[in-house]
């Protein structure tokens, strides 16, 4: 803390003698920090400031309810839009005591944020608990502890072009067949747009590829008798996890062409839709597109493979977050708990973007309206939280670089045994 | 003509008259008002930033800022110094975005600072502290209200479930009477109380945060402004030992660490900032997981700074000897066009061409009809990195030699032309050394930038192909993407390590670049 303190005065003086501005980081709006000052008296200070970040929709969403809550207690509300990099940038902000009071976010930062003592756990009641859907409780549960409010939660699920494939495939392997016959007959280019590569150029896809994995019998993390996943039981590196690579490479650019590292989210969402391919490994994020393009298309869980586990795919839970160095906790608190956890706020958020509502009543009336939603709650039922420990860090860059090395066609064993060092000595270190 | 000329020569008369008094009274009242709206606005810049540091006590800032202002105000109040007042602001700037930064890095490199050792060890207590509260199972939620006696901060509590109400201080829990319930059970007035307002009660939310009220098994601490529930901290601090007891462990301070560790090893999640001295510099030379890659990585790295150097500087000066040439014709329009890529946003243009090299639906390979694996293999991957850099980069080295050209007096091309030099003659021994002249610290420059192009490899390749057996570094990696992976991509942030990294690639940019220009000037020395 001396050591902040004395690298903003420097700044600020250098700025303020200078007469060079651009270095002004605006925000702070001239009042003074609260919580900084414990012992000043109710009557002087200004109205408090519940600052609240969300990304563009969410923040087009909450502004109602935030302003409702503002005007009812005679406070002020602000909502931020931060639309990169949301993570990292609460935790520098908060760092610097320039963080929100609440925060919109994914369930897997709760790790990386709590070792950082960067947000407050919310006590909620078991009855309120089990409001929520079980996926959705047990991932902002970590350590024992719930730290968000949830409100969505997002999976994979297989989309099929019912013009092209009028059965859903029981398996992944009978989904290959029926892809391959279509390419065959010249119907269609591709054998299915799975993503797998990332976005960002060459590195795998390990949240795309995650189902295929556990469903060849690999998994990442053990669970702790809590539910948390247990770093020390790690699964890359197993025979399991071999034999389950030795089935994706089965499927690789060497053995049937049905996966090519080639295809990212983004250009096997353009083939589905542009009927160049039967189906498509997507969350409900691609339902927009889908109906947009005016495909025909069905959504059932993704295929286990032939004999195989049940394909278990990450679900990741969006939430909401109290922050433990924002300037109005408790007041936070109270705007988060009851305000944000009522299912006015989750139906609104469904109506500004068809994602799986986390609060029973709100899912209740999602799938009355929408019947997709339904069929994601179905493609959900087998997955797993997205771990939210902050050991992961460890895991995505080897196991997305493995998943590329399978893909393409080197030899599983050594690519496997290599990922699992790099994770180990990873973990190790993170301790 | 004398009417025009008498003003002119009295004006004249009258400026050298002002500048003469200068010192005694003020110019203009054009520069009265400049300098007052300038004085004005550093003292209004200084208020500003005093602001906040007299809020939360910090003394230390609130001197270094006054020093300054004053420092500021005599440079500008006074009519002398006069260097002083170029002085003052060039050396505020330089401390500002300079020697601040460097400063700074250098700290950071000697600390652990990164996840889970960000803050002071006062804040990594209280956040283990707040997180350890665990709900009682089954136990009464209340309805809360924020009071007051006598200043005091009191929770008026009401459990609606056995229609009981309570006062609830740090001293603990107390029956009362006389209260008022409003809608939701939740308590409006009670005598002896005033009730707080949700804004006021949230000016006090620091402390209504921090109240626990004692109760057999535990104590009641609010959630919100409206609720409370009865709760039990598993974990505790204890001063005397230094150490973090509950759940039938203990936690030690381990303050080279920063953070609490169990006899077993396990430790608390949440850690603090320590000085772990040159640690992170050693690790950078020493640990083998670091700099196992280092020497292939930094052979790559110089390769492709000279080769994007060396061929965009040749492309880049043939081209513009193309177009200097005097029978060229539409010399603008190409001009115009080759400067094109360099107007272009070259971070969008790195993810367009990263999505042009995709092995299936790439345009590189549907125009030529091939198959290419271009980013899946080292060496294509190589050379479309450098393919990449080199059609955004030749048009800065077009226009810069474009412009050196011209400087080039053509009397020294016909005075050669005339001794009988050939045309390769004249372009060696005339226009390349003059040329080299006027580009050389731009290609010094050029390389120091190129080699830490984190944007040209990171935004293509993400630093791959990787090895299938070893997946820490790729075939393309830079030092700058490697470390950034070592210290952000595995392990979470950190920013110790990846201070003490970057000082190390500074110290690299820092010693070629001093090669180069020293070779810069040797060049002078032969014209």
């Amino acid at each position: 803390m001396p050591a902040l303190g004395l690298a903003m005065c420097l700044a600020l003086t250098a700025c303020g003698g200078g007469g060079g501005g651009g270095t002004a980081n605006g925000g702070a709006d001239g009042d003074a920090p609260s919580s900084a000052a414990p012992a000043a008296s109710p009557a002087g200070s200004a109205a408090a400031t519940l600052t609240i970040w969300a990304d563009q929709k969410r923040s087009e969403t909450l502004k109602p309810f935030a302003e409702a809550f503002a005007k009812e207690n005679g406070v002020t509300a602000d909502i931020v839009v931060v639309a990169q990099n949301q993570q990292q940038t609460f935790v520098t902000a908060s760092q610097a005591g320039k963080g929100p009071d609440v925060l919109v976010g994914a369930h897997d930062w709760i790790g990386n944020l709590v070792q950082n003592g960067l947000i407050d756990p919310i006590q909620m009641t078991q009855d309120q608990l089990a409001g929520y859907v079980d996926v959705a409780r047990k991932a902002v549960t970590y350590d024992g502890q719930v730290y968000g409010v949830p409100y969505a939660v997002e999976n994979l699920a297989l989309f099929r072009n019912t013009g092209l494939a009028p059965e859903a495939p029981k398996t992944f392997d009978e989904l290959v067949a029926t892809g391959q016959k279509l390419k065959a007959a010249g119907k269609v280019k591709e054998i299915v747009g799975y993503p797998i590569s990332q976005q960002n150029g060459q590195s795998g896809d390990t949240y795309h590829m995650y189902p295929l994995y556990t469903s060849g019998g690999g998994h990442l993390f053990g669970a702790k008798p809590d539910g948390d996943p247990d770093p020390a039981d790690m699964g890359v590196g197993t025979p399991e996890s071999i034999a389950a690579f030795e089935r994706i490479a089965a499927l690789g650019e060497k053995g049937a062409g049905a996966l090519k590292r080639s295809f990212t989210s983004d250009n096997a969402a353009a083939m589905f839709t542009d009927g160049r391919t039967a189906f498509l490994v997507a969350g409900p994020w691609r339902l927009a597109d889908a109906r947009a393009a005016g495909v025909k298309y069905d959504v059932t869980p993704v295929p286990p493979f032939k004999g195989g586990e049940p394909a278990r795919g990450f679900v990741g839970v969006q939430a909401f977050f109290v922050a433990a160095k924002g300037r109005n906790r408790a007041l936070a608190q109270e705007f988060v708990t009851n305000t944000l956890a009522s299912p006015e706020v989750a139906q609104a958020l469904f109506d500004a973007e068809p994602r799986m509502p986390a609060l029973k009543t709100a899912l209740a009336y999602a799938s009355g309206k929408d019947p997709d939603v339904a069929k994601f709650e179905a493609a959900a039922r087998d997955g797993v939280p997205l771990p939210a420990i902050p050991q992961m860090v460890a895991v995505w860059g080897p196991f997305n670089n493995l998943i590329h090395a399978v893909v393409k066609g080197e030899p599983v064993e050594p690519a496997v045994k290599a990922a699992g060092k790099a994770i180990t000595e990873q973990l190790g270190k993170t301790g | 003509m004398t009417v025009t000329r008498t003003p002119a020569r009295h004006d004249r008369a009258g400026t050298r008259s002002a500048r003469r008094g200068g010192v005694f009274r003020p110019a203009s009242a054009r520069a009265v008002t400049a300098r007052v709206l300038a004085l004005g606005l550093i003292i209004g810049v200084a208020l500003w930033a005093a602001a906040p540091l007299v809020a939360s006590g910090n003394w230390t800032g609130v001197a270094i800022t006054a020093l300054a202002t004053g420092a500021a105000l005599y440079a500008y109040l006074t009519p002398r110094r006069l260097p002083l007042k170029y002085l003052l602001p060039t050396t505020f700037l330089l401390l500002a975005f300079q020697v601040f930064p460097v400063v700074h890095t250098m700290s950071l490199a000697l600390s652990n600072a990164g996840d889970g050792h960000l803050g002071t060890k006062q804040e990594a207590i209280a956040a283990i502290e707040t997180s350890s509260v665990r709900r009682e199972p089954g136990s009464a939620e209340f309805r809360l209200t924020v009071a007051v006696k006598d200043d005091a901060l009191v929770f008026l509590l009401a459990d609606p479930a056995k229609g009981a109400a309570y006062a609830g201080t740090a001293d603990g829990l107390r029956r009362i009477g006389g209260v008022t319930l409003g809608p939701g059970g939740r308590i409006t007035a009670a005598e002896g109380y005033t009730v707080l307002t949700t804004a006021q009660a949230s000016a006090r939310g620091t402390e209504i945060t921090a109240l626990a009220v004692p109760v057999k098994g535990g104590a009641i601490r609010s959630q919100g402004l409206t609720r409370a529930y009865q709760g039990r901290a598993a974990l505790a601090y204890d001063a005397a030992c230094d150490c973090v007891t509950g759940q039938g462990t203990t936690w030690r301070a381990d303050e080279e660490q920063g953070r609490f560790v169990a006899a077993d090893g396990s430790a608390l999640p949440q850690g603090w900032k320590v000085g772990v001295g040159l640690s992170n510099l050693a690790a950078a030379l020493t640990n083998p997981k670091i700099n196992a890659h280092v020497a292939s990585v930094f052979a790559w790295n110089l390769f492709y700074a000279v080769a994007v150097v060396a061929l965009t500087a040749a492309l880049g000066v043939a081209g513009a000897l193309v177009f200097h040439h005097p029978r060229m014709r539409g010399v603008r329009f190409y001009r115009t066009l080759i400067v094109l890529p360099y107007a272009m946003p070259a971070f969008a243009m790195l993810l367009v061409w990263r999505d042009l090299f995709n092995t299936d639906f790439g345009l590189i390979n549907r125009l030529f009809g091939l198959h290419t694996d271009w980013l899946g293999t080292p060496l294509t991957a190589r050379l479309s990195v450098l393919l990449v850099q080199l059609w955004l980069g030749f048009p800065y080295m077009f226009l810069v030699a474009t412009g050196a050209l011209q400087t080039i007096p053509a009397e020294y091309m016909e005075a050669a032309q005339v001794d009988g030099a050939s045309a390769w003659q004249r372009f060696g021994k005339v226009t390349l050394p003059l040329l080299l002249l006027a580009l050389a610290p731009l290609l010094v420059s050029s390389f120091a930038f190129n080699f830490n192009n984190f944007n040209g490899i990171f935004l293509v390749t993400s630093g791959g192909p990787f090895p299938s057996d070893d997946p820490t570094a790729g075939a393309t990696d830079l030092l700058i993407t490697y470390t950034f992976r070592l210290a952000f991509g595995q392990e979470g942030a950190r920013y110790g390590l990846a201070s003490a990294m970057s000082i190390y690639v500074y110290l690299i940019v820092a010693v070629i670049s001093i090669i180069g220009f020293r070779r810069t000037r040797a060049f002078k020395e032969v014209t």
